[in-house]
């Protein structure tokens, strides 16, 4: 795929009149996904996908079009031709825009992530075999994820990756399950057991009479999977310079109130340790890292470059969302092991589930504890917990109610497919709150 | 869609079809335009265009899909191999026989009733319309920002089987937006017009029809109103939610629930699953006796109405709860097969790229009796909410929390002072049964969202909600800090 990206790079500044510069930028797959219920197959497919977005530029004009490459020379290049004139009839109604950023200096790159894949219908023919006796649902993922940019003035860049992600739950009954998953670019199949038989030895523990509590303040464990949904919030528009500049950002009492985290929290991006491409859709290379919140107070945001340009700024490559897409936390001094005794007496949260903001000026967010989640009593895990609601702040979470981190942090892959597979990721510590607040 | 590309997909199932139990092939072309007006700013312009195929085989007992957009004899062959292979390794370990599904193989056309189509202003006249309501959004130095858009969403779908079946279905659809934030010291308040709650199979009459036109000043108004107000008081008290909010309601707390894969488990590592089961179709009391909800893909504006779903069964009107007795699921061929109980058409996809999964279409909460003063001078103390904001509910689609933008308190018969960050929360399965008042014909309103998300993999996709306001007693209700 890189060289035929390369080539219709190369057709598309063919296509050029005058001054008119071009961007584009490749986001395709080309994957196999399957479906498990009750252990056994639901639905088993491939998908097959090259997303091309294009920007024709004269001057401070500019307009784009985003298209699905059929993958032969001849349709494309005659699709494309056609796009440009298209856009080229668009731009001459246009207005100068007044934000209008694009990469000008060329920082061309290629990053291809070693992989080794089975293949995918052998792989869910063994997870079938090791699901056998339980109530195994989730999805198979597995396959070629690219990236590319290139534009008129001379710039490529490549990134390729071919990851699985077996995102899985066993269920016992109802809603009482454990959740889990087995991600990377090596499939093992001893470590896939390992997580299977882990999510098995959960299971015992549902099986347990389950425990209602009343609504109230508690000391909570938040996993690494749990506090993903929590930090998900905050990377909705928590972090961008324009939520910020439009006091938008559910930070804004850290922003603009002098409101402050705990000083064992530090959040950074840290691009080089995640797994998304470091170049953006707009041909811009991003930092190593950008820290966020450094020792409990907000330090840097993520600026698109039309934000930088609105606000007259330097861009740091962010996507124009501005979201994070390796979110990272820094690790605390609690050991993982040592969880339940620190944690005394409260709830054991491995997943939370459907979080939204209740009072967003307040950053307070409302959700749901969601599969294995239990009542620890005098430091053991005594019993499951039955569904319960929390309306708390984060921070309050990550403020004056956090007790510490853990030492030891996940690394999580994204298992989002929303137009197709997703490259974000976090690396984040479990938390051990006090006072968390749950009132359903 | 130009008739060489209809032409072409006939062509190519044709030329590769394979000799399997059942096999489809569903052809997509999609073009979507988004433009957007902020601060006065034009912002830049987004247009798709996606054109792919889906197919999908029945074989041995199993099921493959596969989906391509090269769209060559080649590309579609390769796609059927695809396919084929999945099912036909797989097959002995389907949750089903999907060979014995008797899939349709219906005919039939469909097209978006569009009277103002989206070609028929010019770009210009597009970006003075906007920027002329995004410019009357700015009513005051508090407000920090402020945008007008309009998206419009063009589907053409062919779907073609092997035995016989050939339908062509073309979907327009608009969502238009207002949106404006205002700000005061540590607050920020937004207010919305549309967005994510109205979207309709309408062209640039959905401008008029709702509304959009003299809605800015409205809206800018209420956002300065309410970083004034106090926050709303927390109690129980009656709850009149607005029909804008009523598209939330009936969403996360009836829809989603009635999902039949869901109650099937499919859904159950993602969406999530059910309190409701199989044996409470035909009896269970979901709401007071006033709760009448259908399944309506005939209503010719609304967002998801449709001739025939994904997997080509002809959609009718249905009454999914009746009296607040709930009758029936929304499942689609595969999944009332599956159950072994009447379902409706609801197999769907949201693009060329994924298979089709059950969904909600248009659900809509039938109109009642009363008039909207009726109803606010029935309560003596109470809220009335408008315009969803935030929404979360457990997976079993129990317990939730929503929030409004805005709300009013009714006291002793009258709508007073207006309040901000309103939320409220209860439980599904009392909830509905605590309805005491559903506003008549003259207060419905056709609304619908373009994001519905669930499925592994991912799909969001639009649906359509009609509704009245509706009064419900003795709610839990609460503000802001």
């Amino acid at each position: 795929m890189r060289q035929y990206f390369f080539d219709t790079a190369d057709y598309l500044k063919s296509l050029l009149v005058g001054d008119e510069v071009y961007t584009a930028y490749l986001s395709g797959e080309d994957s196999d996904f399957c479906r498990f219920n009750g252990g056994r197959i639901r639905q088993a497919g491939s998908v097959k996908q090259n997303q091309l977005t294009l920007r024709l530029i004269n001057g401070a004009r500019h307009a784009a079009a985003t298209v699905s490459l059929a993958g032969s020379k001849s349709s494309d290049q005659a699709a494309l031709t056609s796009i440009v004139a298209e856009l080229r009839e668009q731009l001459a109604e246009l207005p100068d825009d007044p934000y209008l950023m694009y990469a000008t200096e060329v920082q061309s790159s290629d990053s291809v992530r070693a992989s080794e894949l089975p293949d995918s219908r052998d792989t869910v023919a063994q997870l079938v075999t090791k699901s056998k006796g339980l109530d195994m649902v989730g999805i198979f993922a597995s396959g070629s994820i690219y990236r590319g940019f290139a534009n008129s003035l001379g710039q490529r860049n490549w990134y390729a990756c071919h990851p699985f992600n077996f995102d899985f739950s066993l269920y016992l009954r109802a809603d009482k399950a454990v959740k889990s998953g087995y991600a990377g670019f090596h499939w093992q199949d001893q470590a896939c057991d390992s997580k299977l038989h882990a999510a098995r030895e959960q299971l015992e523990i549902l099986k347990l009479t389950p425990k209602t509590i009343k609504p109230g303040k508690y000391r909570v464990y938040l996993s690494p999977a749990a506090l993903n949904e929590v930090t998900d919030m905050l990377a909705w528009n928590g972090f961008g310079l324009k939520s910020h500049k439009t006091k938008q950002t559910s930070l804004l009492r850290m922003v603009d109130a002098g409101a402050s985290m705990h000083e064992s929290v530090t959040m950074l991006e840290h691009t080089a340790a995640g797994l998304s491409p470091d170049f953006s859709s707009a041909g811009f290379k991003r930092p190593a890292h950008v820290h966020l919140i450094e020792r409990g107070q907000y330090k840097d945001c993520l600026v698109s470059p039309r934000s930088a340009k609105e606000f007259g700024v330097s861009t740091n490559g962010a996507s124009e969302g501005e979201s994070p897409e390796s979110l990272e936390m820094a690790p605390g001094s609690i050991d993982l092991a040592q969880v339940p005794e620190v944690l005394g007496d409260g709830v054991y949260i491995n997943n939370l589930w459907y979080l939204n903001y209740s009072d967003q000026s307040a950053c307070r967010m409302t959700g749901l504890t969601r599969f294995a989640s239990f009542w620890v009593e005098g430091g053991k895990i005594e019993q499951p917990l039955n569904v319960m609601r929390f309306d708390e702040s984060a921070l309050r979470m990550f403020g004056d109610h956090l007790i510490g981190l853990t030492k030891e942090r996940e690394m999580i892959m994204s298992s989002h497919t929303y137009g197709q597979r997703s490259v974000s990721s976090v690396h984040l510590p479990g938390a051990l709150v006090k006072d968390f607040s749950f009132t359903l | 869609m130009q008739q060489a590309r209809i032409d072409l997909v006939k062509k190519l199932f044709k030329q590769t079809l394979p000799a399997v139990d059942f096999a489809s092939i569903r052809y997509h072309n999609d073009r979507d335009d988004q433009v957007a007006v902020r601060q006065g700013v034009l912002e830049p312009l987004r247009t798709g265009q996606d054109e792919g195929v889906m197919v999908t085989v029945h074989h041995r007992g199993g099921v493959g899909y596969a989906a391509t957009s090269e769209l060559t004899e080649s590309g579609v062959r390769t796609a059927f191999e695809r396919a084929v292979a999945w099912a036909e390794r797989l097959g002995k370990a389907a949750v089903t026989n999907f060979s014995r599904i008797d899939m349709p193989h219906h005919r039939g056309e469909f097209k978006s009733p569009v009277r103002k189509p989206w070609e028929s202003m010019t770009l210009k006249a597009k970006v003075d319309l906007l920027t002329d309501a995004c410019n009357r959004l700015k009513r005051g130095s508090e407000i920090v920002d402020w945008a007008a858009e309009l998206w419009h969403m063009r589907t053409d779908r062919l779907y073609l089987t092997n035995g016989g079946g050939e339908i062509f279905q073309s979907f327009d659809r608009m969502v238009p937006s207002l949106v404006v934030t205002a700000n005061r010291g540590p607050e920020t308040v937004t207010r919305t017009f549309g967005r994510m709650a109205l979207c309709r199979q309408q062209g640039f009459e959905i401008l008029i029809e709702s509304g959009f036109n003299a809605a800015s000043e409205r809206i800018a108004d209420e956002a300065l109103e309410l970083l004034a107000a106090p926050n709303c008081p927390e109690g129980k008290m009656d709850l009149l939610l607005a029909p804008d909010q009523m598209v939330l309601q009936i969403h996360e707390s009836i829809g989603h629930p009635l999902e039949l894969d869901r109650i099937l488990g499919d859904e159950r590592n993602y969406a999530g699953t059910s309190f409701v089961t199989m044996d409470m179709f035909g009896k269970y009391q979901y709401g007071s006796p006033l709760l009448n909800v259908t399944f309506d893909p005939s209503r010719p504006e609304q967002a998801a109405s449709y001739a025939f779903d994904d997997e080509g069964r002809p959609a009718e009107r249905q009454f999914i709860i009746k009296d607040g007795i709930l009758l029936r699921p929304l499942g689609a061929t595969v999944s009332e097969t599956r159950a072994d109980y009447d379902g409706v058409a609801s197999a769907r996809a949201d693009s060329w790229r994924r298979p089709a999964i059950d969904r909600m279409s248009n659900l809509n909460v039938e109109p009642g009796k009363e008039f909207f003063d009726d109803m606010v001078e029935s309560v003596e103390h109470g809220v009335y909410m408008q315009t969803n904001c935030s929404w979360s509910i457990d997976d079993s689609r129990n317990k939730f929390q929503f929030g409004c933008e805005r709300a009013q308190l009714i006291e002793n018969g009258k709508l007073t002072k207006v309040v901000k960050k309103p939320n409220y929360r209860g439980i599904s399965s009392s909830f509905w049964r605590s309805l005491k008042a559903v506003g008549n014909g003259s207060t419905l309103e056709v609304l619908g969202t373009p994001n519905c998300g669930k499925g592994e993999p991912n799909q969001a996709i639009t649906v359509g909600h009609a509704s009245p306001p509706c009064l419900f007693a003795n709610v839990d209700v609460f503000g802001g800090e």
